[in-house]
Formats: structure tokens, C-alpha cells, sequence
């Protein structure tokens, strides 16, 4: 897959090298290799159970889950050795599958402190409240999102889908240099599925990339992914573009693991 | 290898109290002790008029009847009251007028240390200060300019001695010495404390506000507080107290009493930050507190707003006795417990008025080996028609070793009367915090976040410059706490 990259000089975001990882001592990703350009968009499908929420678990640096043995480069640093919030200020964005609550924390409040810290990391000078209002008024209309969200409690009592609308949103406020998009999809309808693809499609850029992890095809009908990864029993099993897919939705995931498993 | 910095919840560290410094000042002190000779020599100290000393005496031999009481969810050591000093002073210099200006510089400048500068020109504007230090009370700012409309702002001992009429007319309305163990004590041997007067129809045009300094070691400081609001008039009111880091445990057991006449308004806001021991739980003040407010005329209003974040025991529920019609009370209270601190905390509304309205709203927060209790009363009394309330008691928790517990009482005696009580308990959760973490957040910075949206109701009730030194506050008392 490698020489299909338009400039193989370029340094990959994400560089994951024969990557162990689990939780309490049981092995889930056994042996991962994915590297990440600027500007691609990788998609990573598989069944339930097959590792992918893992995988955005120990990118982002959440407690509990232990890496046995490999190598995660960002920007040609040891990602593994920074702790989560070190890792966001570098422009890891991680779009939550469950989006948590945080009552009584004001959403406008919370938006406007998580960029200032990657403001201040960046060196650049922090945003104050009538700029970073400017701002997150011009980000709204992208992702459609009503004003009163912003004046609400972080995600508190918002629906599912304002949850990941809002999840889409705070990306678009902090412009992160690689997102991970952790089924995005899963609980939208057609309508919000629409929305939050455009949000993606709108943030990206020749300098910045996306993993997209999803389960079912059906996102990648609006995020056109440049690479499409299977992951299956802890391990990537196939690469391909979008036809592969297609192909999957074709044949379901029981295909490959069973050419796998005769391969074996 | 994976390195998260989230350590265990456990992982307390060291928690920065900066106000735990001594000022070394010659003192005049009384020897330690408690009878009848030490209360004589409080009161000829204060030169006071022979009803003051008649009303200690009574009350110190009631208090000899009275038990300790053993209902708080607290627990501690038998307190010796022999062992305790009952008045210390700093020597004054010299004789003549009593003015800033002849105050010990060491005094001055143990004030500015906590951010109360005293002086003429560095005063924080718009609030009056009375600076009550150990045993005394070393001055009053913005005296003369609030004497011209009338309102009498002093420290208690002058006004024992200039007003007497006014302290002997309303001492012990609110609370009688017969009242409870602690107030019985403190009227026996109060040493000094502020005075205020609101003259009928006049608003006070600025914050009015005590700072209650503890230095002395292995002295009580016990001060008293009398409010009064006549018709139609209003006050804001704030008191802040600190003291030195100690091993040994020091007992604070203060009054404070608000009046208010018909249609008068009194706000009252605590920002208590007294040493509240280490992590070991060594040392620490002992805050055993009588506050009440009486609504004795119509529409009268009384508002308690309290952050309690200081003292290894709270012992502390201000209340207000609605007894006017249409009369209003309010509490509002953040009560955080770390280490080893311990608070039962809460208020009591007594409806007797028709339409008297109350609101509770209480936030207690646990951390490290933290207890934190809430206790409310509720009374409609038979005459209370139409009486309304409402009460909101929540509780954070950070950890696994630390408490809350709610003991609410609710005591309805009309058939008229409208009581509503919701609580909840809620902990910090690590998915809460490696959200924020994800977002570019600290750790502690988070924690900071959500507490302070979790007090937000009761933050908002403070005056300004308050709410903000509540909010930094709570994010020092809790530094640590989590991860």
C-alpha cells in the first residue's frame, strides 16, 4: 500500500508498529501496522469485539488499557509516553462513541478552555471570549447545530444524535491534526449522518488526517475513505480502498475470517 | 509502556494552605482555664457595663448544667475546656484614642498578608472591614462614612460600651445563652465579635464584612455577631476567617444573630477557610457555630450564603425563624471535607408567619477520607398558613473513602403548608475526567471544572469579589484530591 502514497518523502501523522494491547492482562490488539498520512482518510471496519474501540482507547491515552509491546509514533514522537491531555494539545481529537455528561459545566465554557490549552501549546495567544465566539458561531453553521446547545451543560440531556453532532462540533472548534472518529455513525439517522459527514468532509485538509472507525458501511457513503482497513481478532486482516467496503457489505465480515482461517 | 498520569484516586498529595503562618506578637493573655474569675476579667478588660457581666455569668452557669451534644455525625477527642486560653490580646502600644493609624504594623501587616489591607489608602473599595484578631477586634474601616447615614458598624466590645441600649435590647434575642452547649459557652466568655445597626429605611451603601483571624496558639477564639435590620432597611454582609497550621486541634465556637424588622433584608456570606488540619488529620480548628436569623417583621428577608472549606470539625446549620408574615429565608451552602475533615452541616427553616417562603440548596463535596453531612430542618409551625419550601441537597463525591450523609427532618403542622426535598449524590467519574483529559484539560483543572458546576447555584448567591475568591479557594482545598 505504501508506493500509493502521492508523496511517500512526506512523515507519516500516525505510525503504529506491531502494536499489543489489552485490559486486565487479556490480549485484544495483537500486532497492529497502520501508518497515517497527511491528508487520508482511513477508514477501520470490523465486527463487534474485534478490537477497533481498543485501539482509539490506547491512541488516546485512556487509563486501563495496557500496552504489552510495539509502537505508536506521532509526528515522529513516542506517543505512548504522554499522557492523554498532552496527547489532545498535540492535535489528537478523539470523537467519543458514548459522548459523557458533564452536568453543571457550561459547553461554551469547557470548548473555549480545551482550545486555549492547545492555543497555549501551539504558542499562539489565547482566544478571549468574543473572539472564540466569532469563531464557534462560524463552526455551528457547519455542523447545524442549534445555538442553545452552547448555553447547556456539557452533552447533558442531549439526544444521542446532538451528541455526536456535538462531538463533530468540538472537532471543528479545535481543528485536530489526525481525528479518530470511534463509530460516529452508530445511533444516526439518515438526516444527522448527512450533517456530521459534512462537518468531516469540510475539516479535511492537506495537513491534517482521520481514522474513521465504523462498523457498518453505510458512513462511508459520505466519507470517502482513501484506505479501508478490516480488523479482526485484534489483527488488520485486509487493505484495500472503498470497493473493499462495499465488498464487505456484500458478504459480511464472516468472508474474510473465514478465508483467513483456511489461509491459516 | 503505556503511561497514563491519572494515578489512583487515592494519590493525595500535600494540600497548600496559605494562610497557616504566625504572626509573632507580644500578647496579653489570660492564664488557661475556665471559671468565674476569668469571666470577671474578660469583662473588666472590656470595661464592660455590670449587665454584660450579670448575662456571662448566668450564661457560664447554665453551661456548667448543659452536656456537649453527641448527635453530629462527628467524631473527636474529648475537648478539655480547662486547657484552653479564653482571651488573648495584642499588647497594645501605649494609651490614648484607638484609631488605625496607632494599630501594631505587625498587625497591618498580617491583615495585608491575607489580602485585607486596613490602611486608608489600600482599603478594598466598597467594603468596610472589621479586622477581628484572637481575643479583639484591631479596627474598622469606612467607620465615619457609615456613621453618616446613621449605621452603626463597630467592633462588639464598642458597642457594648457606646451603645448599650441598642446591644442590651437585642443580645440574645435570637439566640438565648440557654440556646445549645456551644452558644451557652460562647456567651460566658465572647471576647469580642462586630456590631452592626441599620437605622430604619437606610440601605447600606456598601459590604459590610468581619475577618476573623485566629493567631494565638491553644486559644479559643470566641466571637459573637449581632445584625440588626430595622423596617425597611438592607445589608450584605461577609466574613471570611483563616489560622496558622498547627498540630493541636483549636476551638472556635462563635454567635452570630441577624435581625431583621418589617420589610428589611440581611444577606450573610461565610467564606470559611480555617486551617482544616493535614492529611493526617493533625490539627485543625474545631468550628462549633450558632448562627440564626430572625425575620421578625413582615416581608422581612434573611439569606445565608456559606463555602465552608476550612476547619477539621464543622459543627454549623444557620437558620432563620420566619416569623413575619410573608417573610423570606434563604440558605445556600457549599461544604467541601478533604483528608480527614469532618462537617455536619445544613440549616433549620422555622415557618410561623402566613406565606413564608424558604429555599435550601446545599452542595457538600467529599474527597480523600472527607465526611460531609448534610442536617435540615423543615418546621411549619400551625400558625405558618400557606407556608412554601424548597430544598435541594446534593452531594460529589471524589474517591471511594469519604462519606455523605443527609438527614433531613421535615416537621409540617398545617395542612396548607407546600415542602418539596430532592437530593442526589453523584461521583466524579473517570469518564468524566479523561473526556476532559481528551479535550486538552489537566486533571486537576477538570476536577476544578466540574466542581465548581456542580456549586454554581450557590456561587452565584455571593457577592462578586467573594464568588471569586470561593472558586479559587475550592480549587486549593481540593488540589490533589483526584488522580
Amino acid at each position: 500500500m505504501r508506493d500509493q502514497h502521492t508523496d511517500s518523502m512526506k512523515q507519516p501523522i500516525l505510525e503504529i508498529t506491531d502494536l499489543n494491547a489489552g485490559v486486565e492482562g487479556k490480549p485484544i490488539l495483537k500486532g497492529i501496522n497502520l501508518a497515517i498520512y497527511p491528508g487520508e482518510v482511513h477508514a477501520l471496519m470490523g465486527p463487534n469485539g474485534s478490537g477497533k474501540s481498543t485501539l482509539a482507547a490506547v491512541l488516546a491515552g485512556r487509563e486501563g488499557y495496557e500496552v504489552a509491546s510495539g509502537r505508536v509514533l506521532y509526528d515522529g514522537q513516542d506517543l505512548l509516553e504522554l499522557d492523554p491531555e498532552e496527547r489532545a494539545r498535540c492535535g489528537l481529537f478523539l470523537a467519543f462513541q458514548y459522548p459523557v455528561e458533564i452536568p453543571g459545566v457550561n459547553s461554551t465554557y469547557f470548548l473555549k478552555a480545551a482550545l486555549n490549552e492547545i492555543r497555549k501549546h501551539k504558542g499562539q495567544a489565547e482566544l478571549d471570549a468574543i473572539e472564540f465566539l466569532e469563531l464557534v458561531k462560524q463552526r455551528m453553521e457547519l455542523l447545524e447545530l442549534g445555538e442553545d446547545l452552547l448555553r447547556r451543560s456539557v452533552n447533558e440531556g442531549f439526544s444521542g444524535g446532538e451528541k455526536k453532532r456535538n462531538e463533530i462540533f468540538q472537532m471543528a472548534v479545535l481543528e485536530p491534526r489526525l481525528a479518530i472518529l470511534d463509530e460516529t455513525d452508530s445511533g444516526l439517522d439518515i438526516d444527522a449522518l448527512k450533517i456530521v459527514s459534512k462537518g468531516v468532509n469540510t475539516l479535511r485538509r492537506p495537513d491534517n488526517a482521520q481514522l474513521v472507525i465504523t462498523h457498518y458501511q453505510r458512513l462511508l457513503n459520505y466519507i470517502v475513505p482513501d484506505f479501508v482497513h478490516v480488523l479482526a481478532e485484534g489483527r488488520i486482516l485486509r487493505t484495500g480502498d472503498r470497493q473493499l467496503a462495499l465488498e464487505l457489505e456484500d458478504k459480511g465480515y464472516d468472508w474474510l475470517l473465514k478465508e483467513q482461517g483456511a489461509a491459516r | 509502556m503505556m503511561s497514563t498520569a491519572t494515578e489512583t484516586i487515592e494519590g493525595l498529595v500535600q494540600r497548600d494552605y496559605k494562610y497557616g503562618f504566625y504572626t509573632d506578637v507580644e500578647a496579653d493573655s489570660a492564664p488557661p482555664g475556665l471559671n468565674e474569675d476569668i469571666i470577671r476579667l474578660i469583662s473588666a478588660k472590656k470595661q464592660e457595663p455590670s449587665f454584660m457581666l450579670e448575662w456571662r455569668l448566668k450564661a457560664y452557669r447554665h453551661w456548667l448544667t448543659m452536656k456537649e451534644p453527641d448527635w453530629p455525625h462527628v467524631h473527636y477527642p474529648p475537648i478539655d475546656y480547662q486547657k484552653a486560653v479564653y482571651y488573648s490580646a495584642p499588647k497594645r502600644r501605649g494609651e490614648g484614642p484607638r484609631s488605625l493609624e496607632d494599630v501594631d504594623p505587625k498587625l497591618l501587616e498580617t491583615y495585608e498578608k491575607l489580602g485585607i489591607p486596613l490602611k486608608e489608602r489600600e482599603r478594598l473599595a466598597g467594603v468596610a472591614v472589621d479586622a477581628v484578631f484572637d481575643s479583639v477586634s484591631v479596627g474598622t474601616t469606612f467607620k465615619d462614612k457609615l456613621a453618616e447615614r446613621g449605621i452603626v458598624f463597630c467592633s462588639f466590645t464598642e458597642a457594648v460600651q457606646q451603645h448599650p441600649d441598642l446591644v442590651k435590647n437585642y443580645l440574645g434575642m435570637v439566640v438565648p445563652y440557654t440556646d445549645n452547649f456551644f452558644a451557652a459557652l460562647n456567651s460566658a466568655v465572647f471576647t469580642d465579635g462586630s456590631f452592626c445597626f441599620i437605622p430604619k429605611g437606610v440601605r447600606c451603601p456598601m459590604e459590610l464584612s468581619t475577618y476573623f483571624r485566629i493567631n494565638a496558639a491553644n486559644t479559643g477564639q470566641f466571637e459573637r455577631t449581632l445584625i440588626v435590620a430595622e423596617q425597611g432597611a438592607s445589608v450584605s454582609y461577609l466574613e471570611g476567617c483563616t489560622a496558622p497550621m498547627r498540630d493541636e486541634h483549636q476551638l472556635h465556637a462563635a454567635v452570630v444573630e441577624l435581625i431583621a424588622l418589617d420589610n428589611a433584608q440581611i444577606k450573610y456570606s461565610t467564606v470559611q477557610n480555617w486551617y482544616p488540619g493535614d492529611e493526617q488529620g493533625r490539627g485543625g480548628i474545631y468550628n462549633f457555630v450558632t448562627k440564626r436569623g430572625l425575620c421578625k417583621g413582615r416581608n422581612s428577608k434573611i439569606s445565608w450564603t456559606q463555602v465552608e472549606t476550612g476547619s477539621a470539625i464543622t459543627w454549623k446549620y444557620p437558620s432563620c425563624i420566619l416569623l413575619g408574615d410573608n417573610s423570606i429565608g434563604e440558605f445556600y451552602s457549599v461544604a467541601v471535607t478533604n483528608h480527614y475533615q469532618q462537617a455536619d452541616t445544613g440549616t433549620k427553616m422555622l415557618h410561623v408567619g402566613k406565606n413564608t417562603r424558604s429555599t435550601i440548596v446545599s452542595k457538600g463535596i467529599a474527597a480523600g477520607h472527607g465526611q460531609n453531612s448534610y442536617r435540615g430542618l423543615v418546621k411549619v409551625q400551625k400558625s405558618a398558613v400557606n407556608a412554601r419550601n424548597f430544598s435541594q441537597c446534593d452531594s460529589l463525591l471524589l474517591g471511594d473513602k469519604c462519606g455523605a450523609h443527609t438527614f433531613p427532618y421535615i416537621e409540617v403542622k398545617n395542612t396548607t403548608g407546600r415542602v418539596e426535598h430532592e437530593a442526589s449524590t453523584s461521583k466524579i467519574g473517570e469518564d468524566q475526567i479523561f473526556y476532559c483529559n481528551q479535550r486538552g484539560l489537566s486533571t486537576q483543572d477538570a476536577v476544578n471544572m466540574i466542581v465548581n458546576g456542580f456549586c454554581k447555584e450557590v456561587f452565584r448567591e455571593l457577592p462578586m469579589e467573594f464568588a471569586v475568591e470561593a472558586q479559587k479557594l475550592l480549587g486549593v482545598s481540593l488540589e490533589g484530591s483526584v488522580g
